[in-house]
């Protein structure tokens, strides 16, 4: 898909996402050995949107399993469906039992779910696990299973093996470690937060009003805020809001009353807001 | 970096594999070959891309990367020898210094490193008893008292005064931070020539702070762990939440069952599961925190305070000789977890007419003025070495305790080798209640997650 690291770095930023050396390097490496990719990372330094670059840059599908506490083989994989399944039995057609059976255990009783989707067809996929942490551990086992062959079996319809494999990304904000297993068939990648000169172009690039001088500002006191010892640190995506919300209001500079009207964008608890406030000088908040 | 051979670079990448190892990284072969293979993709030229294709290879978490850089560093180093030319001398060093500082330019100021360690680092002059220290280069150089001079440098050349100019300071401390880094990460590179990288990647790599000692765990490294104590609250809250999610599954809930199987014609296909809501347990957890051990009761008083919503009363007591209840002082500590130990030892009655650590008199007054504290529903840890001073360990009030407590633990940070030695009353504490080796942080998040009741 790759010809290079560079080219990975070109093509991602073409579609608005500016890799750093190392986000780089991981993409290529996992299109190159074949391997899933699991991306680590605290909230909003863009791993869910470095799955759908990638996807569009491949100009691949992309299909999403978002997981949650209580995902579940039937949300993850398929499902027979029931609901119809029981009106075709009802509607009793004259024939024998074993040729209903066969025909409500066809594909067109059959709903696919996204990891099924992804190793189904010819056509290129993306397939985005996101937050992965947020599942059960069950679900590992069965990400795994998939994972290693790319194929399912579903008991009435035999095996179903991918006839091209989708490029895979799963992201995790470590809530929960997941398994050695899991860790162990992907190729690892930590987002951390941008170094300034990146965060920089990020911020020009997803708010181009906003004044250069301005935006360097913005990311000095973001970094600065991230050196301190508070509950949430603001991540890239408060960047980007904080640097909007100065273009909205106006602000061709930062000084204290800018500053403290909307610190709220970027520090969402109240004991943060005030050690930052201390930090920066700003009077009474 | 000089092109390898190819079979110096799989030596080298063998080196490395086998330093991680023996640093707790767990690489299996499958892991060496996808890094053989990132290394024939990515080539040898850009040494920083290798860096990253090794490690998104060889890793498998975030943890692992403090211990992978520095090992890099010695398996694929930015060159052999000391730089080109003679060496600089002390000010003009200082003058580059401070000007990359200014810039903030990191590649200048690692060749600068490589300078200093070079014309300030080296010792002794007798092969075996020779080699380049990062101390002495840094002490030195003084790389701190730059501040001023940089911070001129940076107002002088930006056009005019700046909200975020207030940050310099710290900024430009940062960056000092960083050059003091290439300059162990310089020193630690010319020893490995000296001595053999695999005997120095072993031995001068600090190991993850998650498995460092309590015990012996200087400031630094302290600090460090408390940064851990919110994401790891909240992996074991995740764990504890899924542990009471088994506990009450179970039994199946007829009624709710059948009127879910309305929708699919009366069949019951989804049987829904009866959920017990058991009231939260009780915590009270007693902390020894003389400084023999104020490491560990630190970091475990401040892990219990992040953890408190998974219980229904958490109370904390803190004793040297005398105890005393701190969980308000803890509630109010979180924000400020660096002051927290300073805190208790000032506000609270800790100690009477001596200073060191009384097991005996300290489980006693609990026992007598605070055993209301615990009760059926009550799970006690004690923290602590079990050191006693050769005092009376007074069992009888550790018994006490224990009657009255659902559960009893204690966790010592003392390796268990040590237990009974000197003073120590640990093996007889351990005949009453479950006493657990607890060194690292590591270990502690293994025995919350085990031992927490749900
Ligand atoms: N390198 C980048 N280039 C362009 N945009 C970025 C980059 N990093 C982050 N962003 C922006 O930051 C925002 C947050 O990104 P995203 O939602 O992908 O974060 P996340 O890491 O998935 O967070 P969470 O863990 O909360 O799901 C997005 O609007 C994205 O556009
Ligand atoms: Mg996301």
């Amino acid at each position: 898909m790759f010809t290079s690291v560079d080219d990975v770095s070109a093509r991602l930023a073409a579609t608005g996402y500016l890799a750093s050396p190392a986000v780089a390097t991981t993409v290529f490496l996992a299109d190159r050995l074949g391997k899933p990719l699991l991306v680590e990372g605290p909230a909003g330094v863009g791993k869910t949107e470095l799955a759908k670059a990638v996807a569009e840059v491949a100009g691949a599908r992309l299909v999403r399993l978002q997981c949650y506490e209580g995902v579940d083989e039937s949300r993850a994989l398929y499902e027979w469906n029931h609901a119809k399944q029981l009106l075709r039995i009802s509607a009793g057609r004259d024939e024998t039992w074993d040729e209903t059976r066969t025909d409500i255990f066809s594909e067109e009783f059959l709903l696919t779910r996204p990891l099924l989707t992804a190793i189904r067809g010819d056509d290129p996929k993306v397939l985005l696990i996101d937050e992965t942490d947020k599942a059960d551990i069950e679900v590992e086992g069965l990400l795994l299973e998939v994972l290693s062959d790319f194929q399912v079996t579903v008991p009435e319809l035999g095996t179903i093996t991918a006839t091209r494999r989708p490029f895979v990304v799963l992201t995790s904000n470590a809530s929960r470690e997941l398994s050695e297993a899991l860790r162990r068939r992907c190729l690892f990648l930590h987002i951390g937060f941008p170094d300034e000169e990146l965060e920089r172009r990020i911020v020009r690039l997803k708010v181009p009003g906003l004044d250069a001088a301005l935006a360097e500002s913005v990311v000095r006191v973001v970094g600065a805020l991230r050196a301190m010892d508070l509950r949430k640190v603001p991540s890239v995506a408060e960047t980007i809001d904080w640097a909007h919300t100065l273009l909205a209001l106006g602000a061709d500079t930062l000084d204290e009353t800018v500053v403290r009207d909307s610190m709220g964008v970027l520090l969402k608890h109240q004991d943060d807001v005030l050690k930052a406030a201390a930090k920066l000088d700003l009077d009474a908040v | 970096m000089t092109a390898p051979s190819a079979g110096a670079v799989s030596d080298r990448l063998t080196g490395l594999v086998a330093a991680l190892r023996a640093h707790g990284v767990r690489i299996g072969t499958g892991e060496t070959v996808d890094a053989a293979q990132a290394v024939a993709a990515l080539g040898l030229a850009d040494r920083e891309l290798l860096r990253e294709g090794l490690a998104a290879t060889l890793l498998h978490g975030t943890g692992q990367r403090q211990v992978f850089d520095p090992v890099f560093d010695l398996y694929f180093p930015r060159g052999v020898g000391g730089p080109d030319g003679e060496s600089a001398d002390r000010e003009d060093l200082r003058e580059r210094l401070a000007s990359a500082l200014a810039s903030g330019d990191q590649a200048l100021m690692a060749g600068l490193a490589a300078e200093a360690v070079d014309g300030l680092g080296g010792y002794g002059a007798s092969p075996g008893s020779d080699g380049w220290s990062s101390y002495q280069t840094l002490d030195r150089l003084r790389p701190q008292t730059l501040l001023a001079r940089v911070r001129d440098d940076i107002r002088a050349r930006s056009g005019g005064p700046e909200f975020a100019d207030r940050l310099l300071d710290d900024e430009i401390r940062r960056r000092i931070e960083v050059f003091r880094g290439l300059v162990a990460a310089e020193a630690r590179r010319r020893v490995a020539e000296r001595r053999g990288r695999d005997e120095i990647a072993r031995r001068a790599v600090a190991p993850t702070a998650d498995r460092v000692d309590f015990l012996f765990a200087g400031k630094a490294q302290l600090a460090e762990l408390r940064r851990t104590v919110q994401p790891l609250a909240r992996k074991l809250a995740t764990r504890l939440a899924a542990r009471r999610r088994r506990a009450a599954r179970g039994s199946i809930d007829l009624r709710r069952t059948l009127r879910g199987s309305l929708s699919t014609g009366g069949v019951p296909m989804r049987p829904v599961l009866r959920r017990r809501r058991p009231a939260r347990p009780e915590l009270v957890l007693l902390c020894d925190v003389s400084g023999s051990v104020s490491g560990f009761s630190d970091f475990t008083m401040l892990l219990v305070q992040a953890l408190h919503d998974q219980f229904s009363k958490v109370r904390v007591f803190a004793f040297v000789n005398r105890i005393d209840e701190v969980t308000g002082l803890l509630v109010h500590g979180a924000a400020d977890p660096e002051g927290l130990g300073a805190r208790i030892r000032a506000e609270a009655t800790l100690t009477g007419w001596h200073g060191s650590s009384d097991y005996g008199v300290a489980l006693g007054e609990f026992a007598e003025r605070h055993e209301n504290a615990v009760g059926p529903r009550t799970t006690v840890f004690v923290l602590g070495d079990a050191r006693t001073n050769m005092s009376d360990p007074n069992l009888p009030a550790l018994r006490h305790i224990a009657e009255r407590a659902r559960r009893t633990y204690w966790l010592n940070p003392e390796q268990r080798s040590q237990w009974g030695t000197g003073d120590s009353a640990a093996p007889a504490y351990a005949g009453l209640v479950d006493m657990h080796e607890c060194r690292t942080a590591r270990q502690l998040g293994t025995l919350v997650t085990r031992l927490l009741p749900v």
